[in-house]
């Protein structure tokens, strides 16, 4: 069944007709859902696809005020070869730095396959106006960004005001031609599941090819049961229209356990179809060495300590 | 693509001896009766021999129990509180144990068992404990006296939760007691008696004994028994009440039901879908409480039902002992047959049968999940308990409408209402005629709510300061 949404945001009236029509979420119930989720035991051979599975699937990230191009270049060596002692440990999906720091990424990961995202549109906060939000996109897709991770303005969002939410992204989505638009929601700030249900379906109606939880600077982030109702609106979206948007947990996420807890998440709410980086990507840098450490482990029975596994 | 590898949950941690006997006034002992085999029903291994207590046997036991009464009742509260948290205590210990020993036995699910049977029986005694010395601020006088010898039955759903239901306030009110377990289902119990004598328990306060039918009723029928407790089918609580009708005896029967789960169009979704995934396939069905019937507004029911029908799909049926089971298997041969008979009476019947492709294992006792569609209140299906994971599935269009089928079934154990809109709830909990109504959540459980029947459902409450009240003489 697919439904055409062309109307849907054709107005305030409308889109808010439309979003507040979605079911509600009990919020008692998802979170209960999540809890039990997490306590699905992954062993042995599960556990290692699984670690692999989400080590492609890690958008390494860095975006504070001190970075450099040192920084952002040594990160991308990372992101080719998570573990130089062990070539078999496949590479991440990608890096994510800020606008002025993707030609370096560009630069150092070209030919590697590894795709590099930038943060865009006054990121985190998002106030700024639209016009410099466009040309913050724009600096990043030519300088040449492959993956634009941009955030809605919540405060339109809180306010009500959902067209110019929508607006914004379909103006940020133009901006992109073609690389691939990620949809930061900042779930930490629109606070009721509700609302992450309604931002989705906003996001995704508006064009956005991923839904993102976080920035990683406002908490809570990625939450199990923020990244369940979200796995949920992707899931029901398809359904309803055809298409198949990702899903990006970001924040927060730094043991292989949370992890394998998310790839879990997927499996059981949206299916398989989304346990692929195409469709579902970790937003975090911390993790990586975890997933390191624990896939040594189970290749060798033995942990390492931390010195044995790169800082970048 | 993302198989899970199995992931069991160790055997090694429990010690099923080859035999066992029967625990009254505090030791064990041989049963005159022909003992019987206790088999796991996910594979039909036999476990263990267990005794089964002859009329005379539970005499012995009735004569412990009224021997330690009269130490037990004069105790202080306080001190009787300090045994009961001791046994809390053992039983928080030694959960894994029980766990273990309760999905081998049972056939449910060890996430059931560890997350949901073991907390909570561990619960009931820590609350019950902390009333023992209040009992003169329960509102049922300045000092309230226990009634004697309790003799209590329990079924083999959730063999060490009713235990706990039954045992813990009959001890903190005062009362001693003589349970019996399912046949099916004694290893638990037997267990228990062992943690009794951990936590120095006196001898006689609980006795244990094992048997079928016959030992159950030489209990209910012992002259010497004050109270009789039964939770248990409609069919034997009839005859229990009958039985005692006309002796000293109080009881308490908390019995079969056909819970409706009502679904109205602005309920949260993927809440509700959980929450009848939870009110029917938790512990394969054998739930008094199980919502068994679902009524969801017919503007909703397509959309509800292919939801529901994808979540069943991800179901995990298998192995009680792997940590990511989900549904396991039927507790016994006896029971299967009754749910393929009304299954198979559903089709018969006219209404629609759908399971998720699951295979089932080859030895031991197993039903898939199943849902009927196009379910009439005239079907036996919809009126009769299956005791199994078996759900119908009714529409209704208004609130009125949805009441009325909810109420149209002789049992009244419980009810759930899915709706955003709060007075709805409250409207709706008004004019439902069930024990336990619960709103935006399904069979949960806490050892401070009162939990009873309506009419065939039984009569008392269990749980809470309520519960209190069937212990005592008032």
């Amino acid at each position: 069944m697919t439904t055409s949404f062309a109307d849907v945001a054709s107005s305030n009236v409308a889109l808010r007709t439309f979003l507040h029509g979605l079911p509600g979420v009990d919020r008692v119930g998802a979170d209960q859902r999540a809890a039990m989720l997490g306590t699905r035991s992954i062993k042995t051979t599960a556990k290692a696809e699984a670690i692999d599975l989400a080590i492609r699937m890690v958008d390494l990230t860095t975006l504070e005020g001190a970075d450099t191009p040192g920084k952002v270049r040594a990160m991308c060596a990372k992101a080719v070869h998570p573990d130089p002692a062990d070539p078999a440990v496949p590479k991440v999906a990608a890096v994510c730095v800020y606008p002025d720091l993707v030609a370096q990424a560009v630069g150092a990961l070209a030919g590697s396959g590894v795709k590099v995202a930038s943060v865009a549109t006054a990121f985190p906060s998002g106030r700024s106006s639209l016009d410099v939000k466009v040309a913050d996109t724009r600096l990043a897709v030519e300088a040449g960004a492959d993956e634009i991770d941009m955030v809605i303005d919540r405060g339109a969002f809180l306010s009500g005001d959902y067209v110019k939410v929508f607006e914004e992204i379909t103006a940020i989505k133009e901006a992109c031609g073609e690389a691939h638009l990620k949809v930061i929601l900042e779930t930490g700030e629109l606070a009721t599941y509700d609302n992450v249900r309604r931002a989705s379906w906003l996001a995704m109606l508006a064009g956005g090819d991923f839904i993102k939880t976080s920035t990683g600077k406002v908490q809570p982030a990625a939450t199990f049961p923020v990244t369940m109702v979200m796995l949920e609106a992707v899931r029901d979206f398809l359904a309803a229209t055809g298409r198949a948007v990702g899903v990006k947990p970001a924040g927060g996420i730094r043991t292989t356990k949370d992890a394998i807890k998310m790839l879990v998440l997927v499996n059981e709410v949206a299916g398989d179809r989304w346990l692929a980086p195409d469709l579902f990507r970790l937003g975090a840098s911390s993790v990586l060495n975890d997933l390191l450490m624990q896939r040594q482990k189970m290749a060798t029975g033995r942990y390492a300590g931390p010195d044995y596994f790169t800082l970048d | 693509m993302f198989e899970y590898a199995p992931a069991p949950e160790s055997r090694d941690v429990v010690d099923i001896k080859p035999s066992y006997g029967l625990f009254i006034g505090g030791e064990f002992t041989d049963g005159t009766g022909t003992s019987f085999k206790t088999v796991n029903p996910a594979s039909e291994e036999v476990l263990s021999e267990v005794a089964s207590a002859s009329a005379d046997d539970v005499d012995r036991a009735v004569r412990a129990a009224r021997e330690a009464f009269g130490t037990w009742s004069a105790m202080p509260g306080s001190e009787r509180a300090k045994y009961l948290f001791r046994i809390a205590r053992i039983i928080q210990e030694r959960s894994r144990e029980l766990a273990v020993l309760e999905s081998l036995d049972n056939g449910k699910p060890i996430r059931e068992s560890r997350d949901v049977d073991l907390p909570l029986v561990a619960a009931h005694f820590f609350y019950y404990a902390g009333w023992a010395d209040k009992l003169p601020y329960a509102g049922y006088g300045p000092s309230p006296r226990p009634l004697g010898v309790a003799g209590q039955v329990i079924p083999w759903n959730f063999p060490l939760l009713m235990l706990a239901w039954k045992i813990a306030p009959a001890l903190a009110c005062g009362n001693t007691v003589v349970l019996k377990p399912a046949e099916t289902t004694p290893l638990t119990a037997l267990l228990f008696a062992e943690i009794c004598r951990q936590a120095d328990l006196p001898p006689g306060v609980v006795n244990i004994v094992t048997g079928a039918g016959e030992t159950g009723a030489a209990l209910v029928n012992h002259p010497d028994v004050d109270k009789v407790a039964f939770t248990g089918s409609t069919e034997v609580g009839r005859l229990i009440a009958r039985s005692v009708a006309g002796t000293h005896k109080k009881v308490t029967l908390e019995l079969g039901g056909k819970a409706a789960n009502i679904v109205f169009d602005d309920a949260a979704l993927d809440q509700a879908v959980e929450g009848i995934v939870n009110g029917i396939f938790f512990n394969q069905g054998h739930v008094c409480c199980a919502g068994s019937r679902l009524l969801v507004q017919e503007s909703i029911a397509e959309e509800l039902l292919e939801a529901l029908k994808r979540r069943l799909s991800t179901l995990r049926l298998g192995d009680p002992l792997d940590k990511n089971t989900d549904i396991g298997a039927i507790n016994s041969a006896a029971q299967l047959a009754k749910i393929r008979e009304l299954s198979d009476h559903g089709e018969l019947e006219g209404a629609e049968r759908w399971s998720p492709a699951c295979a089932l294992p080859e030895r031991g006792f197993w039903f898939p999940p199943t849902i009927f569609t196009g379910v009439a209140q005239s079907h036996r299906i919809a009126r009769e308990e299956v005791f199994g994971p078996v759900l119908s599935v009714l529409t209704f269009r208004t609130p009125a409408e949805a009441v009325e089928k909810a109420n149209n079934t002789p049992y009244g154990l419980s009810a759930g209402v899915w709706t955003e809109k709060g007075s709805r709830i409250l409207w709706m909990a008004d004019r439902l005629r069930a024990g336990v109504v619960w709103a935006n959540t399904f069979n949960r459980f806490d050892p401070t709510s009162p939990f009873g029947g309506y009419k065939e459902s039984g009569y008392g409450r269990e749980g809470g300061r309520h519960g209190l009240e069937a212990y005592l003489d008032v």
